[in-house]
């Protein structure tokens, strides 16, 4: 190896670990914004997988049917009184297409970048969107901004932990092993501001106070398929006992033909 | 210091800088939330969104629970998917190597009728194909970030969603382990060339409990269940195809089409709701175990929040359909 060589290869080893030390001790780097520090890619369509729930989510089941859902009394008077048709009647067809509920309802989402740090999400089922703006959403919401099916959601990246206390398997520190920098990470999306609407077709209940956490969780399988798994809690106390918690499950799918969009129906 | 000393100083200081592995500490136990269908169906023919093969539906439809009374069969256990569709909570333990305390697995432990699960950690491979299999199988695990995802494969064939459909023991099952906060998913895809059509997506939520009611792995001791099993030992109750007297329950409760009680791929799937619109028309509403909340000073209501308590299911094992186990063997 060349003398200039060595020098060269040694100048890039030294920039490149000081700079991952200045990042870690946290001198200032300029921001990055969401679109460019994603650190999962979840563009694209994604269909919903029924194998869970299947005869409240692919059906509309039948009225008083609670199964699983842990609401309240107050919850239980107010789904008794399910009526779909006059929901239909009375321009409410969406209520069980609200964000806290959307993402079981069987069907495709569709997952853009809007700009730079709001991501969308388009529903077929319903023909719903979903507005997941990074930083600082919900503190531009007020008392008269409008509540609407799908809320305000304010989304942040939770990406992967390096060095944790927690030490379990430090890596190899040898001048032979490659670096090895921990990848992926998760989306949290928290959504407030709703407009009531329900949880489950047959007219189960969540306020307009409901507080909605979603965690999404992508899962790139060495087959090359893609899943997605996106952890949702419903709090309400109004409706709930304790937070409705539920993961629905999504398959990638290599483009839209199957895209479907559909009105929302309260008896179907 | 000569210069090739001092090179290699400068790459190892270069490398220090790069972080370790992301991980996260799943030590604890687990509490299901249990606010799906996983292992709840009440019907003995609920297939509903499963992606059987034919062969994987024909293995459904053909099963009697009584089998389990045979005196070969009443220690049998469930396979690894049980972990995300049994009643009971996941209780994790880290395994440290004995020398370097480094992880060398992370264990989670068995039930009365599961067995325990060994993530194992260090890098070694799956055994050969032809290595025996058993109950938990064999799983190793690896960080992709903060999830832990692990496979397990070398399972015995067993029955998964509680009676409803078998897994082959050729079946591989791959967990995702995503730890927000104090809550737990694990996303699992069952996967199995002889059974399923396509890989079986299931998930469950957990919630780290301080105050475990946990149900430890107890020896099994076989006893005589049904006396026509021990007089006649050559008897394996089964439905003859066709023959399952359960077959038409969730059509009768549900108003829902046969075809698809019976699952496959098919029915997993969104543009599956076409093929119901016709043939749909909503039951009547419901009278019984309709997970109504509690009255006030009644107690805990309608089978709501299947396990949010950690108790099992009313009957643990076989629990459920009308002819379950120990009802009279086919004649």
């Amino acid at each position: 190896m060349s003398r200039a060589l060595v020098v060269v290869v040694a100048s890039m080893l030294i920039a490149f670990g000081f700079a991952r030390v200045d990042a870690q001790r946290g001198n200032p780097q300029p921001p990055r914004a969401p679109k460019a520090a994603a650190p999962i890619d979840l563009t694209g369509y994604w269909v919903s997988i029924v194998t869970q729930d299947w005869r409240w989510r692919m059906v509309t089941p039948r009225k008083g049917d609670y199964q699983g859902i842990p609401l309240t009394l107050a919850a239980a008077k107010v789904a008794d009184t399910w009526d779909p048709a006059k929901d239909e009647a009375a321009g409410q067809q969406c209520k069980s297409y609200g964000a806290p509920a959307l993402m079981s309802v069987p069907g495709r989402i569709h997952i853009t970048w809007q700009d730079d740090n709001t991501l969308k999400v388009d529903a077929d089922a319903g023909t719903q969107t979903r507005i997941l703006r990074f930083g600082g959403a919900q503190t531009a919401a007020n008392a008269s901004t409008p509540r609407t099916w799908q809320g305000i959601s304010e989304a942040q990246w939770l990406p992967a932990r390096p060095n944790v206390p927690l030490q379990l398997r430090p890596m190899e520190r040898t001048a032979d092993t490659p670096p090895i920098r921990p990848t992926g990470g998760s989306l949290q999306v928290v959504t407030k501001n709703l407009r009531a609407g329900y949880l489950r077709k047959n007219g189960v209940p969540y306020s307009e106070n409901a507080v909605m956490t979603e965690w999404w969780d992508l899962y790139k399988r060495p087959n090359g398929e893609e899943w997605l798994t996106i952890t949702t809690q419903v709090e309400d106390p109004l409706y709930l006992r304790t937070a409705r918690l539920v993961a629905p499950v999504f398959k990638k799918e290599a483009d839209g033909s199957k895209w479907d969009p559909t009105p929302c129906s309260s008896t179907w | 210091m000569s210069k090739p000393s001092l090179l290699a100083v400068l790459v190892v200081a270069a490398l220090w800088a790069v972080p370790a592995y992301a991980q996260v500490d799943l030590t604890g136990t687990w509490q299901r939330v249990g606010q799906n269908d996983n292992g709840a169906s009440r019907e003995p023919v609920d297939l509903l969104g499963m992606p059987f093969s034919p062969d994987g539906r024909a293995k459904a439809l053909s099963y009697d629970i009584a089998a389990l009374s045979a005196t070969e069969r009443q220690c049998q256990m469930y396979p690894p998917i049980y972990a995300i569709v049994g009643p009971f909570p996941l209780q994790f333990t880290m395994v440290p190597d004995p020398v370097t305390q480094k992880l060398l697995a992370w264990k989670i432990a068995g039930w009365g009728d599961r067995d325990e699960t060994v993530i194992w950690m260090d890098g070694r491979p799956h055994p050969s194909k032809n290595a025996p299999h058993t109950h938990g199988g064999f799983t190793t695990g690896a960080w992709e970030g903060d999830t832990l995802t692990a496979v397990t494969t070398h399972a015995k064939l067993g029955d998964i969603k509680r009676h409803r459909g078998f897994s082959s023991d050729r079946a591989t099952m791959t967990y995702r382990f995503n730890r927000h906060g104090d809550t737990l998913t694990v996303t699992g895809l069952l996967e199995d060339p002889v059974y399923l059509a396509e890989p079986y997506a299931l998930t469950e939520v957990y919630r780290l409990t301080t105050n475990p009611n946990n149900f430890p792995l107890t020896a099994c001791e076989p006893i005589e269940e049904l006396p026509t099993l021990h007089e006649d030992p050559t008897l394996v109750p089964h439905y003859l195809p066709g023959k399952h007297p359960a077959m038409n329950e969730v059509t009768e409760h549900y108003n829902i089409p046969l075809e698809a009680v019976v699952g496959g791929p098919e029915t997993m799937y969104p543009e599956y709701r076409k093929k119901l619109k016709d043939k749909y028309v909503m039951p009547p509403p419901c009278k019984d175990g309709c997970g109504r909340p509690p009255a006030p000073g009644q107690g805990r209501g309608q089978g709501q929040g299947l396990n949010q308590q950690g108790e099992p299911p009313a009957g643990g094992r076989g629990a459920g359909p009308a002819a379950g186990r120990g009802a009279p063997p086919p004649k």
